[in-house]
């Protein structure tokens, strides 16, 4: 994915993690950056209880042990920020920045059902962006389904670009450094 | 059944000739490979054509392996469509890091274009 157009512009800033706030429905949200003792089951959670409806492009994956081995896999390679409900006990959204190998990330943020529609995505994604600036990361991009339009508009809202158009995809692209 | 199966030396592309093959040997199905213009290949359409019979070699099948020339997309249609195939077959798509499945070009094209069933091998 090297070859996508970045915004000459850096985008932000945005302010790091530890984030916190209370979500529109007022319950205290916490944004931080995951730690693996403490978040790991809890993540799992999110994820076995995620919507299925909720799914993009094949992930999350649908069964149990699947999830398990395709978080092993992001929450070693990339960089990890999640929302919490310290109230309820519950990991309710995760963010990630995942290396491509060609010195730029892909994003994905998932929120779950419970919690979406409650301004929460919002400040998930600048938290991540804020921590990944600090990170020294440079270039962000990811794709999204083109019919997906809330996914789409947040994804605007921090600055992404859109970078390709004949596909089911949108590909959008962001600078961060 | 009659198959056409497109390759461009993709990676989901292997493995859909590979499970094509596979059950085209168990259910005595017709098979068609088409070698596809793909600039971003590694290999070269020779290259290609040596593999795709090395693989259908060890499934013991025989089948038309043929060079198309053009639009992959076009092309598969019009073969497919126009040749009285009852199925185009092709790879399901690349995952990205994260494991996002990506549909290719090719494949978008055809599904939205062919007249024929389609099948995207995951």
């Amino acid at each position: 994915m090297a070859d996508y157009d970045y915004p000459e512009a850096v985008a932000g800033p945005f302010e790091a993690p530890p984030v916190e706030f209370e979500d529109r429905e007022g319950r205290p949200i916490e944004i931080r950056v995951y730690d693996a003792e403490r978040d790991f089951e809890a993540l799992c959670e999110m994820y076995d209880t995620f919507d299925p409806a909720d799914r993009a492009q094949g992930i999350p994956p649908a069964r149990e042990e699947r999830v398990r081995s395709w978080l092993d896999v992001i929450l070693d390679e990339g960089q990890d920020v999640i929302a919490a409900d310290p109230d309820a006990e519950r990991v309710v959204g995760h963010a990630t920045l995942v290396p491509d190998g060609n010195e730029a990330v892909e994003l994905a943020i998932f929120v779950h059902q419970d919690y979406q529609g409650a301004g929460i995505g919002s400040r998930l994604i600048r938290a991540l962006l804020g921590y990944g600036a600090e990170q020294g990361i440079e270039k962000v991009w990811l794709t999204v389904e083109r019919w997906n339009h809330p996914a789409v508009n947040l994804y605007e809202s921090v600055g992404f670009e859109s970078s390709s158009v004949e596909s089911f995809e949108l590909e959008m692209a962001l600078r961060l450094n | 059944m009659k198959l056409l199966l497109g390759i461009g030396g993709s990676d989901d592309s292997w493995h859909a000739l590979t499970q094509t093959a596979e059950r085209a040997a168990e259910a005595g199905d017709s098979l068609t490979v088409a070698i596809l213009e793909n600039p971003d290949s590694e290999m070269s359409p020779g290259e290609i054509e040596e593999k795709v019979e090395r693989t259908l070699g060890e499934y013991d099948l025989e089948a038309d392996v043929r060079h198309v020339e053009g639009d992959p997309g076009a092309m598969l249609v019009e073969i497919g469509d126009g040749e009285g195939y009852d199925q185009i077959v092709l790879g399901g798509g690349q995952r990205s890091p994260m494991g996002k499945i990506r549909v290719g070009q090719v494949a978008e094209f055809v599904v939205l274009n062919a007249e024929t069933s389609v099948t995207l091998v995951r």
